[in-house]
């Protein structure tokens, strides 16, 4: 996979984070993602991110439920093995209502989980590498992806006039499983930069 | 920012409410000549007195939960402290204004109906034949017309003095703001108090007693305990609607700046997932009776689901379900002021029609009665509420600045 260079800061007030968006983003340079120990009203507007297709999937899957229990009740109980149940027709689709609604419910949850740890690329046994473990706690971390053209320190500086602090230039692997990490990694001890890294 | 506080009644609004008033006017003038003018035997004459009756029953007590369900709307937010709604929350306080007025007439068509000689409608009112009948004779307890009477008097009563103290409440704020803190947190759980109240009173009567007195009782011989529960579902989700409806109208005419789609999208959520829970409440009733597959249970649904009211029953079944769920799904469309309007116009005429067949199987189980009357009796209640709403909504500032939420709701995010 290969591995890109960032430049990371922290931000402790969603006021300063709010206007240092959507300066970054004015500046052109691009936002990789904007990591907050909770979740942010208008934080995802504001960086210009596209609405989720989750609750799509979410549909799918549901419709997939409902057919799936609409299919096999018939055939089960129209074909394969008709059984008179007080007079009942064999068709009986009020009695298998419960039934639809459970497995469409079952699908769409499971499947909407699976597809969420796929869009967070989340999964067993995956470690997720931080930019910075304080977005887990107090801070906001915003991080810039950075191309061949970027300059670096341009681009600390610029964080750094928009009220970031912890600025800081770290190489992440990126691709599917992004941040994926060595166990012998230190996660905590003061890291130098990856020097093997390739541009 | 220019704002326009309060909101000016305009001519043509009120030259259409009193037009649509007049039109019910004469439906109902109309309904009359056409139900007892004709001859026939006395037993036909009472069924045809009865259809007159029995729109004027469905429509007066549909139109009068429908806006009482504004003021549920605002006591269950009020006492689950939400904020979001103090952007908006005068048009549903105008809305359950209407409540007194109707009240009274629905009170006045209901002590008619009960007291009257015909007893179609309600053959429970019929002493003689209660002495033969053992179940109404069981259920003359409850089923009778002192009790009958005193409760709905004391039920829009109530609904309408609790009603009015919380606009009180809500009023009492515009002209001296909260000084302190303290203050502000005693108004806060003064308004608790007086919403628990009122949702209390609710409890005892829309989620319970009066359904079953009211439309249950049509048919006395049949019971359901899940009835009044899904009358109240079925006039909440046409309560929002009404709300709704309000807010587009006094947004497209550049009142409620605070108002905005993170408004709307909340107020479609309700009705979206009322008409879900309508539904449910529905199919739970229709399963149990249809499995059971017991006589004298169903008698309610063989009319309705097989008999000559299939069209309707279907009909409304597809529009507050299968259209709410397929159309509100998607947030676009709750976000959207042509589409949410569409839906609220929508699904109070689907809950109208719930009420439609909920009210005539039982006084007319043989024929269909003709529905161009009902229409106009239904417009009729309708300009009376815009009429009334209006009246209230021009009293008040459309936006209660003092009160404690108002900056949550201004800077609410869906």
């Amino acid at each position: 996979m290969a591995v890109k260079k960032f430049v990371t800061g922290n931000f402790y007030d969603e006021a300063v984070l709010f206007p240092a968006v959507k300066k970054v983003r004015r500046a052109g340079y691009k936002i990789h993602d904007v990591f907050t120990p909770f979740p942010i009203h208008g934080l995802d507007t504001a960086m210009g991110l596209r609405d989720t297709s989750l609750h799509t999937a979410g549909f799918v899957y549901g419709i997939t439920g409902t057919a799936t229990a609409v299919g096999f009740i018939t055939w089960a109980l129209t074909r394969d093995w008709p059984i008179n149940f007080g007079g009942k027709p064999f068709f009986a689709l009020p009695a298998w209502i419960p039934i639809c609604f459970e497995l469409t419910v079952l699908f769409a949850a499971v499947g909407m989980v699976l597809t969420f740890c796929y869009l967070c690329q989340l999964a067993p046994f995956v470690k997720k590498d931080h930019f910075n473990p304080r977005s887990t706690d107090d801070t906001f971390v915003m991080a810039l992806e950075c191309t061949d053209k970027t300059n670096e320190s341009e681009a600390m500086n610029f964080l750094q006039s928009l009220g970031a602090v912890e600025v800081q230039v770290q190489y992440k692997e990126t691709g599917w499983w992004l941040g994926r990490y060595d166990k012998d990694t230190k996660r905590f001890e003061k890291k130098e930069q990856a020097p093997e890294a390739v541009h | 920012m220019s704002f326009k506080e309060n909101f000016i009644v305009p001519k043509r609004y009120n030259t259409v409410s009193v037009a649509l008033m007049a039109l019910g006017v004469i439906a109902i003038i109309a309904l009359y000549i056409s139900t007892h003018g004709s001859g026939g035997t006395e037993e036909e004459k009472k069924i045809s007195d009865a259809r007159f009756w029995g729109s004027l029953l469905q429509n007066s007590v549909y139109f009068l939960l429908v806006v009482n369900a504004a003021m549920f709307f605002i006591c269950a937010t009020t006492l689950a402290w939400g904020g979001w709604q103090m952007a908006f929350r005068r048009v549903p306080e105008a809305i359950s204004a209407v409540v007194p007025v109707i009240g009274v007439i629905t009170l006045a068509i209901l002590l008619a109906i009960a007291f009257g000689n015909n007893h179609t409608i309600y053959h429970w009112t019929d002493t003689e034949h209660v002495k033969h009948d053992a179940i109404l004779n069981f259920k003359k307890g409850f089923l009778n017309k002192g009790f009958f009477a005193v409760v709905s008097v004391l039920t829009v009563g109530l609904w309408s003095w609790l009603g009015w103290k919380m606009r009180k409440l809500s009023r009492s704020l515009d002209d001296n703001p909260l000084a302190t803190r303290e203050e502000a947190k005693k108004y806060i759980w003064n308004n608790t108090v007086w919403a628990a109240l009122y949702l209390v009173v609710f409890a005892l009567t829309v989620m319970s007693s009066v359904p079953w007195l009211w439309l249950m009782s049509i048919d006395a011989h049949w019971y359901s305990t899940m009835y009044s529960w899904y009358t109240f579902a079925s006039t909440f989700v046409a309560g929002m609607a009404l709300i709704c409806l309000f807010v587009v109208y006094l947004k497209n005419n550049g009142y409620l700046e605070f108002t905005n789609e993170e408004h709307l999208h909340d107020i479609g959520k309700f009705m979206f997932a009322f008409s879900i829970f309508w539904t449910y409440l529905w199919f739970s009733q229709f399963m149990l009776i249809w499995y059971a597959n017991i006589p004298e249970e169903t008698t309610y649904f063989s009319p309705r689901a097989q008999g000559i009211y299939k069209g309707v029953f279907w009909l409304m079944f597809i529009i507050n379900f299968i259209a709410p769920l397929l159309i509100l799904m998607k947030r676009g469309s709750k976000r959207n002021y042509s589409t949410i309007t569409f839906m609220s116009l929508l699904i109070l005429f689907g809950h109208w029609l719930d009420f439609f067949q909920m009210v005539f199987p039982g006084p007319s189980p043989h024929k269909v009665p003709l529905m161009l009357y009902d229409f106009g009796v239904a417009l009729g209640f309708v300009g009376l509420i815009m009429y009334v709403t209006g009246k209230a909504l021009s009293k008040a500032p459309l936006l209660a600045k003092n009160h404690p939420f108002v900056k949550e709701s201004i800077i609410h995010h869906t």
